[in-house]
């Protein structure tokens, strides 16, 4: 299609959930492309730490203390020391659209020298539509400069709304320790200039480091776990939320896409500590997969709740053998779908194409 | 105190210091030759060319005590990663197969001659080309012409069809090596992003050579790269990979899109080069162009071949999709056995030619086609007893005939093809000197 217009700014649709235990300094950077946009913060760690929010930026913050007052009981489900707490800025937030993104991660340049605008680049892959059923060798068709190859079936160039927009990084690459401890010094300074749909039926390992979501397609999908604090594991909060994403947005007929845009990471987490919190997730990888791989979802699952309380019985019947931590995860997952339902009554996140936009 | 070293000691120890500097040995008595064979050894100086040197005089006791010793040439590891997941892939184990649809390859064979000129190449003149072919000197190759298909193909295997851009396929029937690369005779080598002229043959040895990722996928794309890896939360279990039995590269210019897409925006060329290999994820099907692809000739072989041919095909890909069909079935059986296709590099650049509307006028059955072909292999199960690429497209064959000849004419042929396909290849494409499951 020619002269394709400019990204809408979806400014009053879409929020930014940043979890932070440091300092946000790194807003500075990104204020010509996020000052728009309202901000959640969502304060890890000791509670009675200020956390300054640079001037001009409109935000709400919750700590500890907000999560257990507004949660009660049920904040037992949102993690302690560890990113994996961003998850309440999604229950909370009362848009359409998410972008999560890490304090430390920052703005990232194309090989012509030119910031990116990640957000405006997320924006674009989630307004466009995917192609899981049929794998287009050129990539996101919808692209400008881009379109689907001889023999891709006109009845499947539609494609099907797109639920999540999967960004990477450059420079720090994100890997798990044993990865790290061996080759610390790589840097990912491949820019790749793609898109792509990941296809139906396939699972991928989600980095929550440059995420954007619909909301109201996948939100309650969109739980990270229990990592942290008093939990036997860590760094698997992002990787839990992709492969139940992946399962529920397949059974739903949604996309996920993965590639644009970059941001540039430029902390390297210390890979024994990492090792330390990566060990068990590591053994119980090789459980997961097999178990994810094997999902059925019933047809009755007719709305993401439905089919995450679904993922949650089979946890409980199928991986609480393989630790007890997975039954208080299910637990952990039920809870959740509860928080959810009772702080977005509306049921605006039910089905598939349900409503107009707010 | 110690007895002063000897003339002959002192002789030994100047030829240690000097034995760089030495064409010939052989002059030397034995037990001298041993001497400093031992203390060469001893000073850590034993290099490639100095064990030629020694191993040159022929003499039986230096012989007797290299092989005693077990000292062996060693091929020197290169500074690449993940070495150890490499195949080596020598230029004597490929062969380059080029459909000749045109006469003169003259401008053709002169644009890729760098990177063909080390391999043997394998030209198949279209069945339907009347003029002589044009080839400039300097290549090693084999030109195949109508007579040579008849020949070998005769009167029994009625269903293929080799002309056109079929041709190729002739040559795979014929190659005897282990992999091939086969691109369209109007294509040329293409630059990256960067400027530099892209190695197409390189990188599709590489692509094979290199283990594929079926099982799950890695958000930085191939982790054999250089310079990447597998991502946090890739399971390790799945990080040896399978092999990889085709590899399908892209085209800068003139993309490969079908006849409608080409006709809507007549304009349209593709400019962005995407740096990136991938694997395609396992049951997830795509459309294979065949203007630029390379493969496994072992595994892949058996289900690359002319099936599914249109009743007005021509010769332009716009007038074809035999090249989706095959690439359909080679998904298909990969997804079966466990092996792996990968898409992305290289980029060869296609030169314009044709007019899509025109094609578009002349054809629209190839789009058409595609709405009961691709759900028709999305369905394909193979049984468990299909344990290699033939036994599969057996049961493939036997499945086209089942669900889809009733359709379309057009796939009860295909169907002939490929059973004949089949036992043409285990009667003349069999074999490449290296092992593979028996069968006939």
């Amino acid at each position: 299609m020619a002269g394709t217009p400019a990204t809408p700014l979806l400014k009053d649709e879409l929020d930014i959930v940043i979890p932070t235990i440091r300092n946000l300094d790194f807003l500075e950077m990104w204020r010509p492309f996020f000052q728009q946009y309202h901000l959640i913060i969502v304060q890890d760690g000791d509670p009675s730490k200020t956390i300054r929010v640079p001037d001009g930026f409109d935000y709400e913050l919750y700590n500890r203390n907000d999560i257990n007052r507004i949660l009660g009981p049920k904040a037992s489900c949102i993690s302690f020391k560890d990113s994996a707490c961003r998850c309440f800025g999604y229950l909370v937030s009362k848009k359409k659209y998410i972008y999560t993104i890490d304090d430390d991660c920052f703005v990232a340049k194309d090989p012509s020298g030119k910031d990116i605008n990640a957000l405006e680049q997320h924006i674009k892959n989630l307004l466009a539509p995917s192609t899981p059923f049929f794998f287009n060798t050129l990539y996101d068709p919808y692209r400008d400069g881009a379109d689907f190859v001889r023999g891709y079936p006109f009845s499947l160039r539609e494609g099907v709304p797109t639920a999540v927009s999967h960004g990477l990084w450059l420079n720090i690459p994100d890997y798990d320790a044993p990865t790290q401890l061996v080759k610390p010094r790589e840097r990912n300074t491949r820019y790749v200039d793609a898109v792509m749909t990941i296809p139906k039926g396939t699972l991928f390992p989600m980095c929550g480091m440059n995420l954007g979501f619909n909301r109201e397609l996948i939100g309650p999908a969109m739980y990270f776990g229990l990592m942290g604090d008093g939990q036997p594991i860590g760094r698997y909060d992002d990787m839990w939320a992709g492969w139940c994403t992946k399962i529920i947005c397949d059974h739903m007929g949604l996309g996920i896409k993965t590639g644009l845009p970059y941001i540039w990471h430029s902390k390297a987490s210390n890979p024994f500590v990492n090792l330390k919190k990566e060990y068990k997730g590591i053994y119980w990888q090789e459980e997961l997969i097999p178990f994810f791989q094997s999902v059925i979802l019933p047809k009755e699952c007719t709305t993401v709740q439905k089919c995450y309380i679904e993922l949650s019985k089979q946890v409980r019947a199928k991986l609480g053998k393989v630790d007890e931590y997975f039954i208080k995860l299910a637990d952990a997952m039920v809870t959740w779908i509860e928080a959810w339902d009772e702080l977005n009554p509306s049921g605006a996140s039910a089905e598939v194409r349900n409503g107009p936009a707010k | 105190m110690r007895t002063p070293p000897s003339l002959l000691s002192l002789s030994i120890d100047s030829a240690l210091l000097n034995l760089s500097n030495f064409s010939d040995l052989s002059p030397l008595p034995d037990h001298i030759l041993l001497d400093l064979f031992l203390r060469t050894l001893k000073a850590g100086k034993l290099t490639e060319k100095i064990l030629m040197l020694f191993m040159a005089t022929g003499k039986d006791e230096v012989l007797a005590l290299i092989q005693s010793l077990n000292i062996q040439l060693i091929t020197p590891v290169l500074p690449t990663s993940k070495k150890m997941s490499q195949t080596n892939i020598g230029d004597d184990e490929v062969d380059i197969v080029i459909g000749a649809l045109h006469a003169d390859l003259t401008s053709f064979l002169n644009e890729w001659r760098p990177l063909f000129s080390r391999f043997h190449l394998i030209i198949v003149k279209d069945p339907d080309l009347r003029e002589e072919l044009k080839i400039p000197e300097g290549f090693n190759l084999h030109v195949y012409t109508k007579s040579d298909i008849d020949r070998v193909v005769g009167s029994s295997y009625t269903a293929i069809n080799f002309s056109g851009y079929s041709c190729r396929y002739f040559g795979y029937l014929m190659s005897r090596k282990k992999y091939i690369f086969s691109v369209d005779d109007d294509c040329i080598p293409a630059k990256d992003d960067k400027g530099l002229s892209v190695d197409a043959v390189d990188q599709h040895i590489t692509n094979l050579a290199t283990p594929a990722t079926p099982f799950f996928f890695n958000t930085l794309y191939d982790p054999f790269r250089k310079g990447t890896d597998f991502v946090r939360g890739y399971p390790f279990s799945l990080r040896s990979g399978v092999t990889c039995a085709l590899s399908c590269g892209l085209w800068l210019n003139l993309a490969d899109h079908d006849a409608p897409t080409q006709a809507l925006k007549p304009g349209h060329r593709n400019s962005r080069y995407v740096d990136a290999v991938l694997t395609v994820p396992a049951r997830a099907l795509m459309p294979v162009s065949g203007v630029n692809i390379a493969f496994n000739r072992e595994l892949a072989g058996p289900a690359l071949f002319p099936g599914l041919r249109l009743a007005a095909e021509g010769k332009l890909r716009w007038e074809t999709v035999e090249d989706i069909w095959c690439g359909l079935c080679v998904k298909v059986v990969c997804d079966h056995l466990g092996l792996g296709v990968k898409t992305g590099l290289p980029y060869v650049w296609r030169n314009d030619r044709g007019n899509a509307i025109e094609s578009l006028k002349k054809e629209w059955e190839g789009v058409k086609l595609m709405e009961e072909v691709v759900p028709f292999f999305q369905s394909v199960r193979l049984s468990q007893a299909a344990v290699t690429t033939e036994d599969c497209m057996l049961e493939i064959v036997a499945l086209v005939k089942e669900r889809l000849a009733t359709l379309d004419p057009v796939f009860a042929r295909a169907a002939q093809a490929m059973a004949d396909w089949i036992k043409l290849w285990k009667a003349v494409g069999s074999g490449s000197g290296s092992s593979r499951p028996s069968n006939g």
